[in-house]
């Protein structure tokens, strides 16, 4: 039997540590707020004979836009300027045509006014509060006959936040070092991502609602680490082959979803951790009330010497 | 076996045929006789988002009118234009979703579409002593701001314009090139003839949307019929008469959101994610096989279950299929066996702990419930929470995406808790392998 129990002080301390790097990342970086959320225009474009990103650059800025955002893509290019007129956008490709003596295919295009960017980011944090407030709702009631099913329904959504954090405070950082922006599609893979890590935690407190249900110890502790153990196979093992179709995606699935795809994978293995090594030890904590289990060293710092 | 679990076999199988039967033939592009519905992602296309302007609306109108209206007449000029399977849907108060998949001309279609079309006559100006007003910059004749009126049957003042139409075509002229002729109904020819007869031997300016067209000079009093000539190309002319055909929009649009995919990326990202689904499941196999042994064998064949009776779900109702959608189809496979994985752990304790082969599959699958019920409640709350989010905004992506979770997600459910089950009471019942080792149970 392993004791996640007994270790859990290392498992806070280590979140805690990345939570506090993920946080000032993002304080420090922000997300880079992709057209969905900010307005403007984007397009990936294709070019026969294909052409160097410096020249592309220059050529923009030639054309009049000189803050575009140019990224290789495979081996296209992703283009991002300020929001501009249909007419302003013909003008544009064939000034990039006559400019290389290229053919230009669009990929895709998107222009998004500023107003309804704005609508959507609101729209989209409303959405993933709701959500973890229903996930909150939720977990009360399938634990209403638990002593205090608030307890297990905040622990919960602790480990939710948790992996929201890491996942937001990864794409500042990815935000900084490789201009990846979010967009729609982060949201999506976030709320799946609230879905899956709830999903993970109901699992273990199932097994610890049945094995108290059951008397199984009088040790609310040794309940838990008994249920994490007995869940943990079911725990990997879904973790696995859920990472066997996540890995395929990200490696075969293309550049459109490959964001979307890495959001997962890091939630996956988040919410994976969390519900194993954050939810059910803090569950003890709370239901033992032994708070300074929390983070030890903090209280008797001089203890261990 | 129980005679119950054969009726239940003969049911999985029946359906397995329906679904196979619906889904058959399948080649390149189509499965099944109506093929797969692909969101513009996959197959290319525009997705345009216009907003409504409402305070400028006919007040005498409400605001659902207008919109109704609006929506309507864009619907006709989109037909008129010639796109396969149009959708074009009001969202929330004022805002209208137009895809048109497959459009190649895509700046030529938000002329058509978002343009309001509304046809009007100008009269020139005159200074006080009579003489026409000249811009001085431009050296051209100025004409009126506002419509010319006449007096309508019914007596009253009324304004010229491209309501009165009865239809309008694109012609060619043999001087003048690509021109739009029109006609008038009774109405219109009564207030024309007033005004022709009144500008006889001027010039009558032409605005569509406040641009002028063109200025002829009134030759002769003309009522029910006229042309206008604007130096159009062969489309611009197509477009200007099905505009002044579908009536001008009641309330003015602005388009606010543009998503525009070229059908080649579409055809790359459908090639790139079945190789990623392909090599995805091939894994899970092989992971399910190797660790489960008979069981994961078990779920392999309710996977392959749960594999053809999404497809069938998927065309028959049937549901677009969008690129986030097959990424959620593939997800959803890793979490169909999420399922199985949680009955056979508790079947495999139970066998551990010195059941029977039967009484261990089945208080496996009856431990596993509560949790597989619960567990899945949080996927189904966050996929109707992305169903919502995805509408505000007429993101079909994040719909295509939520819908396809929940649905692969409701349908995994049912595979483990009667596919799955079935299949294993058959493997067991039928006593057909008695080894645990087979089950992965070290003894």
């Amino acid at each position: 039997m392993i004791d996640f129990v007994g270790k859990k002080q290392w498992f806070f301390l280590g979140s805690a540590i990345v939570i506090i790097i993920m946080i000032i990342s993002l304080a420090a970086f922000k997300l880079q707020p992709g057209i969905d959320f900010s307005g403007g225009t984007s397009m990936t474009l294709s070019f026969t004979p294909q052409v160097e990103q410096n020249q592309l650059r220059q050529e923009l800025t030639a054309l009049g836009y000189p803050e575009a955002i140019v990224q290789r893509s495979e081996n296209n290019f992703f283009i991002r300027i300020k929001e501009i007129s249909p007419e302003a956008k013909e003008v544009l490709i064939s000034g990039l045509e006559t400019g290389f003596d290229t053919e230009i295919l669009v990929l895709d295009y998107n222009a998004i006014s500023p107003v309804i960017a704005t609508h959507t980011a609101r729209n989209a944090g409303i959405a993933v509060l709701i959500a973890a407030v229903a996930m909150l709702f939720y977990i009360v009631w399938a634990f209403r006959r638990m002593p205090s099913p608030f307890k297990w329904g905040t622990c919960a959504i602790i480990a939710l936040i948790h992996d929201v954090l890491i996942i937001l405070g990864i794409f500042a950082i990815l935000g900084q070092v490789a201009n990846v922006e979010i967009n729609a599609m982060f949201i999506t893979a976030v709320l799946t991502i609230v879905g899956y890590s709830i999903n993970n935690t109901v699992v273990v407190f199932d097994r610890i609602r049945e094995n108290r249900t059951r008397g199984s110890s009088p040790d609310f502790a040794v309940t838990v680490n008994s249920s994490l153990t007995e869940t943990l196979a079911r725990s990997l093992n879904t973790s696995l082959t859920t990472l066997c179709v996540v890995l395929a995606l990200l490696l075969f699935g293309g550049a459109t979803i490959h964001y979307f795809v890495l959001a997962l994978l890091f939630g996956l293995l988040a919410g994976t951790y969390s519900s194993l090594c954050i939810a059910g030890p803090l569950l003890v904590i709370w239901e033992k009330k032994e708070w300074s289990q929390l983070f030890p060293w903090l209280s008797f710092p001089k203890k261990a010497a | 076996m129980s005679k119950r679990n054969s009726y239940l076999l003969i049911f999985i199988l029946a359906l397995l045929g329906l679904a196979l039967w619906s889904i058959l033939p399948v080649n390149a592009k189509l499965l099944g006789p109506n093929g797969l519905m692909l969101g513009l992602d996959l197959k290319g296309g525009s997705q345009l988002l216009y907003e409504a302007d409402l305070s400028k609306k006919d007040p005498s109108i409400s605001d659902a009118a207008a919109m109704a209206a609006v929506t309507e007449k864009i619907q006709r000029r989109v037909n008129e234009f010639g796109v396969t399977e149009p959708t074009i849907q009001k969202l929330g108060l004022d805002q209208i979703v137009v895809q048109l998949p497959g459009v190649e001309n895509i700046t030529r279609a938000l002329k058509l579409i978002g343009e309001t079309g509304l046809l009007e006559f100008r009269e020139q100006k005159f200074d006080e002593n009579g003489d026409p007003v000249i811009n001085e910059t431009t050296g051209e004749l100025v004409f009126g701001n506002e419509s010319a009126t006449a007096i309508g049957k019914d007596g009253q003042e009324k304004a010229l314009t491209g309501q009165y139409l009865k239809r309008a075509e694109r012609d060619v002229d043999p001087y003048e090139g690509p021109i739009v002729t029109f006609e008038w109904d009774s109405e219109g020819a009564h207030l024309f003839e007033q005004i022709t007869k009144r500008n006889l031997e001027k010039p009558l300016a032409i605005y569509v949307d406040n641009k002028l067209i063109s200025a002829p000079v009134v030759q002769s009093v003309i009522s029910d019929r006229g042309q206008i000539e604007g130096r159009f190309t062969l489309d611009e002319a197509a477009d200007l008469a099905n505009k002044l055909n579908s009536g001008a929009l009641d309330v003015p649009l602005t388009l606010i959101d543009q998503r525009d995919v070229d059908a080649s990326l579409g055809a790359d990202s459908i090639r790139k994610s079945m190789i990623a689904a392909g090599i995805g499941l091939v894994l899970l196999l092989v992971f399910m096989l190797a660790y489960y042994r008979l069981l994961g064998l078990v779920a392999c064949f309710s996977l392959g279950v749960y594999g053809v009776l999404l497809l069938a779900i998927f065309s028959f109702f049937p549901i677009t299929l969008t690129l986030p959608g097959i990424a959620a189809l593939i997800l959803s496979l890793g979490m169909a066996v999420d399922a199985n994985v949680l009955i056979f752990e508790r079947t495999k304790e139970e066998l551990r702990a010195g059941r029977t082969l039967g009484a261990a599959v089945e208080t496996g699958f009856n431990r596993a419930w509560p949790a597989i019920r619960d567990s899945n409640i949080t996927t189904f709350i966050a996929c109707i929470i992305l169903f919502w989010l995805g509408g505000t905004f007429g993101a079909f992506m994040v719909r295509g995406f939520a819908l396809t979770l929940f649905v692969g997600v409701a349908l995994s459910m049912f595979t483990a808790i009667v596919v799955t089950r079935t299949f294993l009471r058959f493997v067991v019942g039928g006593r057909l392998v008695t080894n645990l080792a087979a089950y992965g149970v070290r003894v």
